[in-house]
């Protein structure tokens, strides 16, 4: 009897859990970040350029007029920049700061925001400016998007760089391939138990890392 | 003998059960989970099938613009869609949950599963080109207007998910409740009869005669419609199991779960038409769904099959066994309650396209 009950509590809350559905990555990111800094050694600022993968740059101009077929003028995407922008609040513009060690608040994007459109990749480029500019030793600013809708990468050749910093230093951390003994390891823990003993997450997202003096 | 033989074998799909939920549960935002904290979920398993759809995935737009100067490359394409529909389906959505609580709530047969999974797959593939096709290449709407169009859609899928979801609830959680609280019906006491009678040769010919478990569970299965959703709460025919009524039961899933499109068919699509090609996107859509089906199928037959054994399990004992299936089945229609609720209330995001 034990057994049986077991059993059918099992499917229970396999079914139970298998039920918070929940997004695949249909939108690829390219990135090159700027980290803007003032004068005195604060950071005032992150500069974002993310271009989109072509089919859903295809997807996104998709029925917009354009004079000239199959090319787009900054103008011509001006609405969907700022449904972009306006829709990307939500999720905290997918970008989070921590100075030393401390989250540190982000505001909405300055409204010299602009998407351009070549090669049929669509590139978003916006600032996110700090609340308040940061001196920091160790800054950290990650990009990665909770739900896997959207996949973050770095560019290859030129991921990010310090505007105004010059003696800090950057380091790109790119969000390394999961070994198949780690994937086995996680893949053991409980499905309904959180991940505590391994916390790795820090390790596959995109991040920056700026220590000053 | 037999008994242990069953129970290892419950507990065995239940497992599988579990692994299945687990790939959902690693990827998924659970409930409750702070907006902020890094997707340190994402591995192993999952995180090898998140990376494997994305690859067949991001091969397409490729073999999509190749299509259009070398034919063979829409063959090319045709194979990549498939394998992309097996593995975007083994990721959470895709009515994988819908369909399994469904089946497990109403008792279905797992050939039932497999049309169920296959008629909403190729109705989802069939609302994906409807949709790109009209608006798209028909209208010229924008990415916008598409997605206004899928956000209405998406709302009578989930609130019909919903319907269903209570429907049920209301049938089998008021049958475990007057199990509960001990009612016998008329029906109730022949469903004991059946109980002794089966006893009796499990003990008299003791693990050969495994026609005594079989016989015993249609005789189950005959009682169990008693309490089928949509209406049906008379003694049916015996039979009715393998006529057409299921189906038109099983209507309403196959649209609640088949009439939100995929997003990544409608990119497809979309992509395919920009390229001149809309009819080799349309293939395309279709050889996805068949992937999906697939996948969905089999999810759904380890659910069937697990819900089976655990119904014959129950036999072995008449009171509590019967207590606990009615428990079962009402907590998968509670399932589908809470999945229709979560979805249409954007607690849970299935797909979104953003910004647009």
């Amino acid at each position: 009897m034990t057994a049986s009950l077991r059993a059918i509590a099992g499917i229970v809350l396999g079914l139970a859990i298998a039920a918070p559905a929940h997004a695949h990555p249909h939108v690829w990111v390219t990135m090159h970040t700027d980290l803007v800094y003032a004068p005195d050694g604060s950071i005032t600022g992150i500069r974002h350029a993310w271009s989109f993968d072509d089919m859903f740059s295809t997807f996104a101009t998709q029925g917009l007029d354009s004079k000239a077929k199959g090319k787009f003028t900054r103008e011509e995407l001006a609405p969907l920049a700022k449904v972009n922008v306006e829709s990307l609040k939500e999720f905290d513009y997918f970008t989070y700061a921590i100075a030393d060690g401390k989250k540190t608040e982000l505001t909405d994007p300055a409204p010299d925001y602009w998407l351009d459109y070549t090669d049929q990749v669509l590139t978003l480029n916006f600032t996110l400016p700090f609340k308040k500019p940061v001196k920091a030793k160790e800054l950290k600013i990650e990009i990665y998007d909770p739900t896997i809708f959207v996949d973050f990468s770095f560019e290859k050749t030129n991921p990010a760089k310090l505007v105004g910093a010059p003696k800090c230093k950057l380091d790109v951390q790119y969000p390394r391939e999961m070994t198949f003994a780690e994937g086995k390891k996680l893949g053991e823990i409980p499905a309904d138990q959180k991940n505590t003993t391994m916390a790795w997450g820090a390790q596959f997202a995109n991040k920056l890392v700026v220590h000053c003096p | 003998m037999v008994r242990f033989r069953v129970a290892r074998s419950i507990l065995l799909s239940v497992c599988i059960l579990f692994l299945l939920a687990a790939i959902d549960a690693t990827l998924a935002q659970p409930f409750g989970v702070p907006r902020g904290t890094p997707s340190s979920e994402v591995g192993g398993f999952a995180g090898w099938i998140l990376a494997k759809q994305a690859e067949f995935y991001r091969m397409m737009s490729g073999l999509i613009r190749a299509a259009k100067a070398d034919g063979s490359a829409a063959y090319t394409l045709l194979g990549v869609s498939f394998l992309y529909g097996v593995f975007h389906a083994a990721g959470p959505g895709h009515g994988k949950a819908v369909i399994s609580s469904y089946l497990v709530a109403n008792n279905e047969t797992w050939w039932r599963g497999i049309v169920l999974s296959f008629a909403s797959a190729m109705l989802q593939a069939f609302t994906a080109i409807a949709i790109v096709g009209i608006a798209a290449a028909l209208l010229g709407a924008t990415a916008k207007a598409m997605g206004n169009t899928i956000r209405v859609i998406e709302i009578v899928s989930y609130a019909l998910i919903m319907l269903i979801g209570l429907r049920l609830l209301w049938v089998k959680g008021g049958a475990f409740l007057r199990l509960l609280r001990g009612d016998k019906p008329a029906h109730h006491v022949r469903d004991q009869k059946h109980h002794h009678h089966d006893h009796a040769h499990d003990h008299g010919h003791d693990h050969h005669h495994h026609h005594s478990h079989e016989h015993a569970h249609r005789h189950h299965h005959d009682h169990e419609d008693d309490a089928s959703a949509w209406g049906h709460a008379h003694a049916p025919e015996p039979r009715e199991l393998t006529g057409r009524h299921w189906l038109r039961r099983g209507l309403a899933a196959i649209v609640a779960v088949g009439l939100r499109p995929c997003s990544g068919a409608i990119i497809v699509l979309v992509f395919a038409l920009a390229q001149g090609l809309f009819l080799i996107g349309v293939a395309s859509t279709f050889v996805m769904g068949l992937g999906t089906a697939i996948t969905v199928a089999a999810i759904a037959t380890l659910a069937v099959g697990a819900r089976g054994l655990a119904g014959r399990l129950a036999q072995a004992k008449p009171g509590m066994g019967m207590l606990a299936v009615r428990g079962l089945e009402t907590a998968a229609a509670l399932v589908i309650v809470l999945f229709g609720a979560a979805l249409l209330t954007g607690y849970m995001v299935s797909e979104r396209l953003m910004g647009v």
